[in-house]
């Protein structure tokens, strides 16, 4: 396992540094001149702020060195400076960053809850009404394009009903916890200010609901395939055989092996989210990467993209790397090997 | 006395998709407590569907007729939860391939322990020493490492030794041991052979060994019924039907088997191969590949008849009658 675990991580290393390469040979093929898209109509007439802003911000530097450079710094915790926020970059990302990891990572715990408890429920149901029930919910779970899903929920539970509360991470004119993790409910929690830590997670079932839309039809059609595998092995039989009642059959002697499958495809699912959070974070005025990687695309800001290409590839990795384990705890013919 | 199982007129049609096919039609026997009794067939003869349809273990939308009474109350017209209340309990099962029946991700422990727990309502120490004597019963060394370990930490023969401690558990009163030697090799054959007698001699168990090699049956059972196209060809003691067998089909299942002595030469095979599901032929199904066949063969489903004490063969013409 330990060696297993040190391959893991070299590998991972390894990826980052070609996805730091590879997002920063795409800036540059980009068609566009951060000088002109940072200093607007100044680019156009003075030349010399050009040159200014172009020496200031390295890009006077033939590319290879631009590149060293840049890991160099990235390697000191230092991901530049942000042209558009005029903050380094890493600071930016500090703030934004958990924004949306706490966003994904309730959404896909409420995905997982759901989903797979209904995959079991259409799987042990097989071609019976529930069944069917559910292949049309998670076929729609798939299909619904989530900036739709998102206005729908939005008009709905917020503005028609006002179930919910709507846009930003807390209610207007509330004070953010003081900063810890930048998760909002754990840092209100830390500081025992419980009201904040009942906006924070108010906030947060909105837009989580509408991300884990698609994520819920995409898990339960996996749950429901794998759970129907599984109860074909000659195991499940034999724990019929035991007189053990079917709910123990299934939550101990199916659902485990199922769980690898599962797993495997929440990790894809949790990668999904990150992106869906783009179009989500901007109904929601969410401020987070989502928000950021979009203002940094269009203002051209190649420090605060890059950033983003780093962060978003490192959870990637990492999400890959707790799946791994999580093999190793589910099966533990993983493990002994 | 009366019979611990008494199987009467048993039919099992499994859904295939040109809807539903008989793998058993009409089975009889009855097994006593204490008695390890044999069921002989080739693949698709009706065995494994004959165990599995006693303990409600059938196939999706599979039926059943006809009754399967053991310890005074029908099997097959049991409500399911009183039937879960029979299974592991009463009637264990032990099936073919422990690589396969072993959960392969849960503890030995707690495949020993956990329908212990449920059936005998034993707390976990409880329980887990009484899986320390299971353990030892079939003689797995050192129980206590062994019940911390996975399936996969064991060889083939002491998996299958796991599987009928966890068949045992419970003490039931029948064990359904469905080709329990099949995957093994012929040394750890033996030791399992003899661990089922033991324990039959100990525990008063009563065994059905389901199995398509007569040479595992010749070594346990007492009494044996051989199956052709879901049907009973013959059934009587172990000696009788193996000396002295009264159907046409039994005795070409015997001049298959290798002798020792006799080199490649002497083996016989029947000739064609057995019905497939849905396909078994009027009268006899033994008919097309029997070479005592005459034309009433075709016509008469043969009903199994008395042809000695103890001793039931479904072959009217009774062609081998003379050799007894």
């Amino acid at each position: 396992m330990t060696r297993f675990l040190a391959r893991r991580l070299a590998a991972a290393v390894l990826l980052c540094v070609g996805i730091t390469l590879i997002a920063f040979v795409l800036t540059q093929l980009v068609p566009g001149d951060p000088a002109a898209a940072n200093l607007g109509q100044r680019a156009i007439g003075d030349p010399e702020a050009v040159a200014a802003f172009r020496a200031k911000y390295g890009l006077d530097q033939p590319l290879p060195v631009q590149y060293l450079t840049y890991i160099g710094n990235v390697l000191q915790g230092n991901l530049g400076m942000s042209q558009q926020s005029h903050r380094p970059v890493a600071q930016d990302l500090a703030e934004y960053v958990p924004a949306t990891i706490e966003l994904a990572i309730f959404a896909i715990v409420l995905s997982l809850l759901v989903g797979v408890a209904l995959g079991v429920v259409a799987a042990v149901n097989r071609d019976r009404w529930p069944d069917q029930v559910l292949r049309v919910v998670s076929l729609g779970g798939v299909s619904m394009p989530t900036f739709w899903v998102a206005l729908v929920a939005f008009y709905l539970l917020f503005f028609k009903f006002g179930l919910l509360p709507g846009g930003g991470r807390l209610d207007p004119g509330m004070t953010p916890p003081p900063y810890a993790t930048g998760f909002y409910t754990v840092d209100a929690a830390l500081a025992g200010q419980w009201d904040v830590l009942a906006s924070a997670a108010g906030h947060l079932v909105l837009p989580s609901l509408v991300l884990a839309v698609y994520t819920v039809g995409m898990l339960m059609r996996f749950t429901r395939a794998s759970v129907l595998e599984i109860l074909g092995n000659d195991y499940v039989r034999a724990a019929r055989a035991k007189g053990l009642p079917e709910r123990v059959v299934i939550m101990r002697h199916v659902l485990r092996p199922a769980m690898v499958a599962i797993i495997t495809v929440a990790g894809v699912a949790f990668g999904s989210l990150l992106s869906g959070a783009v179009l989500v974070e901007n109904i929601f005025s969410w401020p987070g990467l989502g928000q950021y990687a979009y203002r940094s695309a269009v203002n051209l800001d190649l420090p605060g993209i890059m950033g983003v290409s780093i962060v978003v590839a490192a959870v990637y990795i990492l999400i890959n790397l707790l799946v791994d384990l999580l093999y190793g705890v589910i099966d533990p013919r993983i493990r002994l090997t | 006395m009366g019979a611990l199982l008494e199987v009467e007129d048993l039919t099992v049609w499994l859904a295939t998709r040109g809807g539903p096919r008989k793998a058993v039609d009409g089975l009889s026997f009855q097994v006593d407590a204490g008695e390890i009794f044999g069921i002989a067939g080739e693949s698709g003869s009706g065995k494994t569907m004959t165990a599995l349809a006693l303990l409600g273990l059938l196939p999706h939308a599979a039926k059943t007729a006809g009754r399967a009474v053991f310890e005074g109350r029908d099997l097959l017209a049991m409500p399911a939860r009183e039937l879960r209340a029979v299974r592991g309990r009463k009637i264990a099962m032990v099936s073919q391939d422990p690589s396969t029946s072993l959960h392969p991700m849960l503890s030995i422990e707690t495949q020993l322990t956990e329908h212990m727990r449920h059936h005998l309502g034993l707390g976990k120490s409880e329980a887990r020493g009484r899986a320390v004597e299971l353990l030892a019963t079939v003689r797995i060394p050192d129980p206590e490492q062994a019940l911390r370990a996975h399936p996969a930490q064991f060889s083939g023969g002491m998996r299958q030794r796991i599987a009928i401690a966890v068949a045992l558990a419970c003490e039931p009163r029948l064990l359904l041991a469905d080709e329990p030697t099949t995957a093994l090799d012929v040394t750890v054959q033996a030791g399992i052979l003899r661990l089922l007698h033991r324990l039959r001699r100990e525990r008063d168990l009563a065994v059905i060994v389901i199995t398509h090699d007569l040479g595992v049956m010749s070594a346990v059972a007492d009494r044996i019924c051989v199956m052709y196209g879901g049907r009973t060809a013959e059934v009587g003691p172990r000696e009788d039907v193996l000396t002295r067998p009264r159907h046409p089909y039994t005795r070409g299942l015997l001049d298959a088997l290798p002798h020792p002595e006799g080199g490649a030469a002497t083996l016989q095979p029947i000739p064609g191969s057995p019905p497939a599901l849905g396909a078994v032929p009027e009268g006899c199904p033994f008919h097309p590949r029997c070479g005592f066949a005459v034309p009433d063969c075709r016509a008469v489903r043969p009903e199994p008849v008395l042809v000695a004490s103890g001793h039931l063969a479904a072959c009217p013409p009774d062609p081998l009658g003379g050799a007894a």
